[in-house]
């Protein structure tokens, strides 16, 4: 089984995890820019934060044969906060990394006035930088936050095609599932979606546009629920090629509209072969 | 290496038309190679260059843009490296022997032998690492050991390598023999090459 995560906060999990997410067949993930559960109070400590996702955290990825790639934004919760608003300013030159492949997380969290403008502005930028853009839809009110995105996303002009939100749970999937967007569904241990709920959910809508992702980070949450979702599709009756199709075919179509995509596993490993193979270096220590 | 040593080398990219603009365009206009700097792998590949041994496509395009600028090459090259991921980082670092910049890129490699990516400190210790004080290269050239980076990717290590680096290559051996681990290969034959006739056991004996 090939997995791509297309929604995973690497910066928050141990080399375990990558050493069992490997094991388990993920190849490649998406780390989407959020927040650490900590407030920041400044533009200064993005700046560390996004180049990590664009420098550190590849590298630990590689180190494990995980390809890692990023989505880049001010997010929902901190849009709310005046002292970070000049994030937006720093978010162009962000949009031009290799590694960065969507605009994201934005949309909204507690739906306001703050919010609407960032998460417009942002959109806004996912189509002046040809990128896709990454809706994270909101835990509390959801179905008319899910609404109120669309109708945003619609403003925009952004293509459907080029937008996943994410987050979604039974009650929401119609909605999106009309919008023309892509689909996306963080299964978690015992809250947003699981693995029996999520088959579920492809049993009644199909797999095409649906993402499946572990949305893994600093709270209770597990990276190889992508894996024991597939394996739920398979107890019930779907077939290798659906699973690799939810699991695989399409983060890799979804995100490879950024023309971002780097999949070829031959410079994952270091700069020589004589160190490939080197369990993570523990440099300096 | 030169530059004209790498345009040569970067003949086959899939994309040379981009790669002449944005050279020309960066001759004429510098600022326009924050633009064009980022966009160099997607564009011109990342593949190794069979004909440039150690440099790999998007390397090479990045080092002839920045070459390509008709002034002001270390605050560029410094704003390119502060800014950049870490291709564009390691790019800028090659690149550093090729600008007529002096020393000006030194705090460059300082920040790049301090990080843990492997990659980043190899590409600070070609050429260009000349400029490191002594204290300085021994330490990197320790950390690559240490992190297992081939001491192949060091920049005149035979004729820099001296009784100091003996002294901490030979302590880390004794640790790594003392914990039952082993040393690389190539940092054992340095050690047995800069203690010969010194009478202190050589690596392999003690």
């Amino acid at each position: 089984m090939r997995i791509f995560d297309p929604h995973i906060h690497m910066t928050s999990r141990t080399t375990d995890d990558y050493e069992r997410m490997a094991a388990a067949g993920v190849r490649a993930v998406v780390e989407p820019a959020f927040w650490l559960g900590q407030p920041r109070t400044g533009p200064a400590s993005f700046t560390d934060y996004f180049d990590s996702l664009i420098g550190w955290e590849p590298f630990r990825a590689g180190q494990f044969g995980v390809r890692h790639h990023a989505t880049i934004a001010l997010n929902p919760k901190e849009a709310n906060d005046p002292r970070c608003r000049p994030v937006l300013e720093l978010l162009p030159d962000y949009l031009e990394k290799d590694g960065v492949v969507a605009v994201g997380e934005i949309g909204y969290d507690s739906m306001t006035p703050e919010e609407d403008e960032v998460f417009a502005a942002q959109l806004a930028l996912a189509v002046a930088h040809e990128l896709p853009a990454l809706v994270h839809t909101p835990h509390r009110d959801k179905a008319r936050g899910v609404e109120r995105s669309l109708a945003v996303v619609r403003e925009s002009g952004i293509e459907p095609g080029r937008v996943v939100l994410d987050h979604l749970n039974e009650v929401t999937v119609p909605l999106a599932r009309d919008s023309g967007c892509w689909l996306g569904f963080s299964i978690y241990p015992d809250t947003k979606m699981s693995p029996p709920r999520m088959v579920e959910i492809l049993r009644e809508h199909g797999t095409e546009r649906m993402l499946v992702n572990s949305a893994a980070d600093w709270g209770r949450s597990d990276p190889l629920l992508t894996r024991a979702t597939g394996e739920a599709m398979l107890a019930a009756g779907f077939s290798d090629d659906d699973v690799d199709r939810v699991l695989w075919r399409n983060p890799v179509e979804f995100y490879g509209q950024s023309k971002r995509l780097d999949l070829d596993p031959a410079d994952l490993a270091a700069p020589s072969a004589t160190f490939a193979g080197n369990s993570i270096l523990r440099g300096g220590s | 290496m030169t530059a004209d040593h790498l345009r040569v080398a970067l003949g086959g990219v899939p994309d040379p038309d981009w790669l002449d603009e944005a050279l020309r365009q960066v001759a004429a206009d510098p600022a326009t190679i924050t633009r064009f700097f980022p966009a160099a792998g997607r564009r011109c590949g990342r593949e190794a260059l069979p004909d440039a041994p150690g440099w790999t496509a998007d390397e090479a395009a990045r080092a002839l843009l920045l070459t390509a600028l008709p002034t002001d090459h270390a605050g560029y090259a410094d704003a390119l490296y502060r800014r950049g991921d870490a291709a564009e980082k390691r790019a800028v670092l090659k690149a550093l022997p090729l600008l007529p910049i002096g020393a000006a890129g030194v705090p460059l490699l300082h920040d790049a032998i301090r990080t843990n990516d492997t990659r980043l400190v190899a590409a600070a210790l070609g050429p260009y690492a000349r400029h490191l004080d002594a204290a300085a290269w021994r330490q990197a050239v320790l950390k690559c050991v240490f992190t297992g980076v081939p001491l192949a990717v060091v920049a005149d290590l035979d004729s820099r390598a001296d009784g100091e680096l003996a002294v901490m290559l030979g302590g880390l051996a004794d640790e790594r023999h003392a914990a039952g681990r082993d040393m690389p290969a190539d940092a054992t034959d340095l050690l047995d090459r800069l203690t010969a006739g010194s009478g202190r056991p050589t690596a392999r004996e003690a």
